[in-house]
């Protein structure tokens, strides 16, 4: 009678069509071809992960020899598609989403020292992996001129040099060019902006007024006379001088004339003399 | 992220395997995942053959010359060694029978928006059981041309039969696809 049985147990209708068959398409799940080329030993990706830090968010790349690449992400709208694009064209890898960030990442951006974490900087050369490798040992909360990184490398007459190796820092925020300065004091140029140089130290207890006002009166090395030991003013043992026991000086050669050692921590000799 | 265009990517195998290959095997993993997907019906055995065809296709490459990994119609050649790799899964399975059901199937791609995901799922889940019950001879034209989007020169390749025998197949496929669709009507039939 009913010419429509619906309690028979009959399947729902499906409807095949074009559209249908072609809905299931499907793309190979993520870590798909990371696995194939990780078994072939091929896999020349990057992964990206984006992490918080004073700088803002950040994207960074990095793969099995290090972290090859960092960025704000703002400076790419918070877009990782963007950034990818970026990427390949600096680096010529392609960019992959990674899981976790690399060990150590997270802690480095928090107490700024960076030191521990391995770095890809193999597109780089020889020198400006001498400059960017020496950078490194800035502490957080310090600076150092231009100048002292040309000596410490042994290239005391390449400073221009070393300005444009740290402007072409691949991973900036984590090797801190933000800690090299001008010797005059002045912070100099940062490849991110200026503005985001001075956050950055501010961020890390520099105080820019003071070392630009000591700059400014030609000081560039404060002595303790109790220690008889002389620094680079933004040295964590300068730092420590109390008022009263603070000698001042314009020159290194004016400091070891008067018996103070060079610090062993900030290396004051490689600092140029004020003019 | 960006996609390199099909001749530059051979250009670069052609120039060095190693070098060229993570490009190609970006190139075509989506499309022999999904054959290895919808042949399977399972991820787990999808993974394990479209793994497995990237790996003898890197092993295949190492004998080739330049020129013919210059011609090579790269999609077509992904997907007959994944179609071989099946059938001999197949094979192995029958002679040494075991819990093959078991293994869960999964349906709609989770990377397309929920809504949509909602609406086509439903059909989606009934079109893939479906698939799963044609036979491998209507199941892979089927799957080859409607799925995965292969034209029907790459078609005959793959199948290794002529072009208008593999077009043959493809509407017969679907055919029966359709008949399993709606069991009624054919039961109505006096």
């Amino acid at each position: 009678m009913n010419s429509r049985p619906s309690t028979t147990g009959r399947r729902p209708r499906v409807g095949v069509d074009v559209a249908a068959l072609r809905a299931l398409r499907v793309d190979a799940p993520d870590g798909f071809v990371d696995s194939v080329l990780d078994g072939l030993g091929l896999n020349d990706a990057d992964h990206l992960v984006t992490v918080q830090s004073p700088a803002g968010d950040l994207f960074v790349a990095f793969n099995d020899d290090g972290i090859s690449a960092v960025m704000p992400a703002a400076l790419f709208d918070d877009d990782p598609e963007k950034f990818a694009v970026h990427h390949r064209r600096e680096s010529g890898r392609p960019l992959v989403a990674g899981n976790r960030p690399p060990t150590g990442l997270v802690a480095a951006l928090r107490t700024g020292q960076a030191t521990s974490l391995r770095y890809d900087l193999s597109g780089l050369s020889s020198f400006e992996r001498a400059v960017l490798t020496k950078t490194l040992e800035i502490p957080s909360g310090e600076v150092r001129p231009y100048g002292w990184v040309a000596r410490e490398i042994g290239r005391p007459r390449a400073v221009r040099a070393v300005g444009s190796a740290l402007g072409r820092n691949p991973v900036p925020v984590l090797i801190p060019c933000h800690r090299v300065v001008r010797s005059d004091g002045h912070v100099g140029n940062y490849g991110l902006g200026v503005p985001m140089k001075r956050a950055l130290l501010s961020a890390e207890g520099v105080d820019l007024e003071r070392l630009e006002r000591l700059a400014d009166a030609g000081v560039r090395f404060l002595g303790s006379d109790t220690t008889a030991v002389f620094c680079v003013p933004s040295c964590t043992h300068a730092r420590r001088i109390r008022p009263v026991h603070e000698v001042r000086f314009r020159t290194s050669a004016a400091a070891l004339a008067q018996g103070y050692r060079a610090c062993a921590h900030c290396a004051p000799v490689s600092v140029r003399d004020a003019s | 992220m960006a996609p390199q265009r099909a001749s530059a990517v051979l250009d670069d195998l052609a120039g060095d395997v190693d070098a060229g290959y993570p490009a190609f095997v970006r190139a075509h993993a989506g499309a022999v995942y999904t054959t290895a997907l919808r042949l399977s019906g399972s991820r787990a055995d999808a993974d394990d053959l479209a793994q497995e065809t990237f790996i003898r296709a890197y092993k295949a490459l190492q004998e080739f010359d330049a020129d013919r990994v210059l011609s090579l119609e790269s999609r077509a050649w992904l997907l007959t060694i994944t179609l071989n790799l099946w059938r001999n899964a197949l094979r192995r399975a029958a002679r040494r029978p075991r819990e093959t059901s078991a293994r869960q199937v999964d349906v709609t791609d989770a990377r397309r928006s929920p809504e949509a995901a909602a609406e086509a799922g439903e059909n989606a889940e009934l079109l893939v059981g479906l698939l799963r019950e044609l036979p491998e001879h209507h199941r892979v034209p089927v799957v080859l041309r409607h799925i995965v989007g292969l034209s029907y020169a790459e078609m005959a390749s793959v199948l290794e039969c002529p072009v208008g025998t593999a077009k043959a197949n493809v509407a017969r496929g679907l055919d029966r696809l359709r008949a399993l669709a709606s069991p009624e009507k054919n039961k109505e039939v006096p």
